[in-house]
């Protein structure tokens, strides 16, 4: 399999403060990968260096190609999906709008209207909430809407961050699996950031460890969960 | 009671020329998140061009369509050239850019069209409307072309994809940038668009109250008031604003004893307040609710 | 507004080095250590001490003029900078504090000195006033609000029942106060010494006040008024008294300015005074006291610049030497000095 993500020795911070120290990983096409860590260690700033949200530093290679020090914009026009932290809704707009503007930097406009059916089809909620405030959906709703926004944009890599974050555990269970099942058969990459790191392990092919702005662990996510330290740190047990 | 009803029209028709403004203010805070004190000067200038190219001959419609043109274009520009380099910088130091603008436009229209009033024609002329004095064609003709510009408006902003990427960048810019929205000519566009809609307002406003470059100062005020007491986040609640405006000054000075003339300003100012006070989000802005 | 709601709900992305949720301005604090501070102010007041003494009369009334705009901006950096309160209608403040010590003196025969006392109190409960109301005000909701207050004022003060008083449009002229104690100083010394110990006590009570826990919890409330509230900070207590205390600055300064300029009208009074606080507040840096200074030289000086470099355009350059100045001090002097004291530091 051909490497779709590629960060080699990545740096990142906020102003004067240096956050990542140099950070190494890969995705697969169509593989699974998760970046597990305590609050505080990284993550949400290593997905937002790979989209140049934040100043970096190091190599980030797409499809083979460095992104690092491109806009946000050009990254999403290349196929990358970032649902970030807090999920990033239009909240005054419909959900339909939300879907719209998944697909809005996509050449292909004509298709926008049947992938958005596909949608509902994924979602049915969602085809019920409609024409309703994006900003009033439930939070497991507003996630699926975030996982379908992202989708519209057909990306090559998906980048999650925290998607359990603040759901009650059936609707975590529910949306891990729409997401096993989005991997499997629309064969869609997905980098997942998650504290709540035995779904995490459950879904991805490889897992890394990061503490304090460096990777401490990596591996094939079935080895990891296995490790002692890291059952007794993140898995608890 | 006739008087009334007198003063009620009267307000209506100097309220169009408010709500015209306040279209143009609600536009620009749309896209930039912040009122701009050189609207009023834009729409001056814009206007002289526009009386600059009648004067040499091109037919009326001809010169409006050349000005509003040239109106987005500067608009754009005024963005990418002044604020794009200082798009970081505090709010505050773009409103003191803002300011720095109001001066230079002034300064500039005074120097090449001179302070003396000009007169500006109107493409409805200026016959008394359905018989009554108190509003003429011309009148009639700002609203429908206020009412017009709303419905395109809307039109826009609710079935274009760039009307939804205007919005999506306005309401939530990381999020806009995440999906592949150039959120920063979003914001040129938006300067643009008011520009051009504060061209109109200018070239419809000029046959009223004269043309020269101190012509705009109180009518931004009430255009401003009529956008922030209908909701700065609603271009229809900005012209019923504006129209408000234009009643309320004009009661104050009618049925106000003694200080109602001298103080139209303020008092309608004063009603606005306290309107705010109320409904902090203006009559028909969406009320925000903050979380931590 | 819609930015606001979105980036609260969601503050983590809001909150990326992009800066969408800018503050209204960069709170600038130039760190330079308080030894070096100390004899920074020493030296300055040695030179200020010594300069009318070098100085041709009219330019040491300028040098007045500065402080006194100095005072009226500092006032309004307590409320903007340290508050987040923002206000066009401090010219008002600023008239009130004019007409009190104009209608004390020449109506009342009362002297000078007790004018600024009674300047201040006045205005700090009309701010305090007004401030309740704006209290439920936000962003351009309160912009609007004081801009209302700066359109009234001429007007009012204008109006014929207070014409007795206030003598209409025609004014107050005042007499020039002179030196007490037999002091060799003509009138311009001697009211350039009073402004300037008026300025350093009310300095040094501003700084007092923004290392207090007052100040503290006004800019806590700046930063995040839901979570201040929360931690049970009288949000509303403090914001009005914030406003109430800006009012006093502006009020004192506008007292010492009746009184060297000699002579209040309606005016004087207009928004075009608000606007030329606001641009001074934010070139010499929001949130950052000693930059007053910089800024009333700024609404002093600037516009006769302007006028010398071209009297047709005068209003474009004095627009492109704000602009210049903006696009090489983003954040006014105060940024442009943090910046010069890292680089000696060697960050
Ligand atoms: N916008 C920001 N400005 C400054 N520091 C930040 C910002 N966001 C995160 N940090 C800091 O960067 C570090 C890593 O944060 P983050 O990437 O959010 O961690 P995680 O997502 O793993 O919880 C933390 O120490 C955090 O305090
Ligand atoms: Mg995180």
């Amino acid at each position: 399999m051909t490497k779709l993500l590629e960060v080699k020795g990545l740096t990142a911070g906020y102003g004067q403060v240096r956050v990542l120290h140099g950070l190494d990983f890969s995705l697969d096409e169509g593989g699974v990968t998760t970046l597990l860590g305590a609050n505080g260690a990284g993550k949400t700033t290593t997905l937002r260096a790979i989209c140049g949200m934040v100043k970096a530093g190091g190599e980030i290679l797409f499809e083979g190609k460095n992104i690092l020090g491109k806009s946000t914009e050009d990254v999403a026009r290349l196929g990358v999906a970032h649902i970030p932290e807090g999920r990033g809704t239009f909240t005054r707009m419909t959900t339909e709008e939300n879907l719209l503007l998944g697909a809005i930097s996509r050449k292909d406009q004509k298709n926008v209207q049947k992938d958005i059916d596909k949608m509902y089809d994924h979602f049915p909620r969602l085809k019920q909430r409609r024409l309703q405030q994006a900003g009033t959906l439930s939070g497991g709703e507003q996630q699926m809407l975030a996982i379908a926004r992202a989708l519209m944009l057909r990306p090559r890599l998906m980048l999650l961050d925290e998607p359990s974050f603040g759901l009650a555990p059936l609707v975590v269970k529910e949306m891990f699996e729409i997401l096993t099942a989005l991997n499997k058969e629309e064969n869609a990459s997905m980098l997942i950031v998650e504290q709540n790191a035995a779904l995490a392990l459950g879904i991805a092919d490889d897992a890394y460890l990061l503490e304090t702005g460096s990777i401490v662990m990596s591996g094939p996510a079935k080895q990891i969960g296995a490790d002692e330290n890291v059952r007794r740190s993140y898995l608890g047990y | 009671m006739e008087l009334l009803f007198q003063q009620i029209l009267a307000g209506i028709s100097t309220g169009a020329i408010y709500a015209c403004m306040a279209l143009a203010v609600v536009m620009i805070y749309q896209a930039i998140d912040h009122l701009n004190f050189a609207q009023g000067e834009m729409a001056m200038f814009s206007t002289f061009i526009a009386w600059q190219l009648i004067e040499k001959g091109v037919p009326y419609w001809l010169a409006f369509l050349i000005t509003v043109v040239v109106s987005f274009i500067g608009g754009v520009a005024i963005e990418r050239i002044v604020f794009k380099p200082i798009e970081h910088a505090p709010v505050l130091s773009h409103v003191v850019i803002f300011i720095a603008l109001y001066s230079v436009i002034n300064s500039m229209a005074g120097f090449i069209w001179d302070f003396t009033v000009k007169s500006f024609p109107s493409p409805f002329g200026s016959s008394p409307l359905f018989g009554s004095t108190l509003i003429s064609s011309h009148q009639g003709g700002m609203v429908a072309v206020t009412l017009g510009l709303l419905l395109l408006l809307y039109l826009f902003f609710s079935y274009t994809s760039v009307g939804l990427a205007m919005r999506a960048a306005a309401a939530n810019p990381a999020s806009a940038r995440l999906v592949g929205i150039r959120v920063s000519w979003m914001t040129a566009l938006g300067w643009g668009m008011a520009a051009a809609i504060g061209s109109i307002a200018g070239m419809l406003i000029a046959p009223v109250v004269f043309l020269e470059p101190n012509m705009m100062i109180s009518i931004l005020l009430y255009g401003f008031a009529g956008a922030v007491l209908g909701g700065l986040t609603s271009p229809g609640g900005a012209v019923l604003g504006g129209f408000a405006v234009g009643v309320i000054e004009n009661l104050a000075g009618t049925y106000i004893p003694v200080i109602g003339a001298e103080l139209k300003l303020p008092i309608a100012l004063v009603v606005i307040v306290v309107v705010l006070v109320f409904k902090p989000a203006g009559l028909f802005g969406r009320v925000v609710v903050s979380r931590v | 507004m819609s930015t606001h709601e979105e980036t609260v709900v969601h503050h983590d992305i809001g909150e990326s080095p992009e800066g969408e949720n800018r503050p209204i301005a960069r709170p600038a604090g130039a760190n330079t250590s308080s030894g070096a501070r100390r004899i920074i102010f020493l030296v300055l007041l040695a030179i200020a001490l010594i300069l009318p003494a070098l100085l041709k009369n009219f330019v040491v009334f300028q040098l007045t003029q500065t402080m006194v705009y100095a005072i009226a901006i500092l006032g309004l950096n307590l409320l903007t900078g340290f508050n987040g309160q923002f206000s066009l209608g401090h010219s008002a403040f600023y008239a009130v504090g004019a007409y009190t010590a104009a209608i004390m003196m020449e109506h009342m025969g009362v002297g000078y000195v007790w004018t600024l006392p009674v300047a201040g109190v006045i205005c700090f409960i009309l701010g305090f006033l007004f401030g309740l109301p704006a209290l439920r005000l936000e962003g351009v909701y309160l912009a609007l609000a004081t801009f209302a207050l700066a359109a009234a004022t001429p007007q009012i003060l204008k109006l014929s029942p207070l014409e007795h008083w206030t003598g209409g449009v025609q004014g107050i002229v005042i007499t020039k106060p002179d030196a007490p104690f037999g002091l060799p100083l003509n009138q311009d010394q001697w009211l350039y010494y009073f402004t300037l110990i008026v300025g350093i006590i009310l300095y040094i009570c501003a700084t007092n006040l923004v290392t207090s826990r007052t100040g503290r919890a006004l800019m806590a409330i700046r930063d995040n008024p839901i979570a201040a509230r929360s931690m049970g900070v009288n949000t509303s207590l403090y914001k009005a008294s914030a406003f109430g205390l800006s009012a006093l600055y502006t009020g004192i300064a506008g007292a010492l300015g009746a009184i060297i300029v000699q002579f209040v009208a309606p005016d004087s009074f207009t928004l075009t005074l608000s606007i030329g606080f606001l641009v001074g507040l934010v070139v010499g840096g929001v949130g950052w006291l000693p930059g007053a200074l910089f800024g009333g030289a700024f609404l002093l000086f600037v516009p006769n610049i302007a006028e010398g470099v071209s009297k047709g355009l005068s209003g474009a350059v004095y627009g492109l030497l704000l602009i210049a100045i903006i696009y090489v001090m983003p954040s006014g002097l105060a940024g442009f000095v943090q910046a010069i004291v890292n680089k000696v530091r060697g960050k």
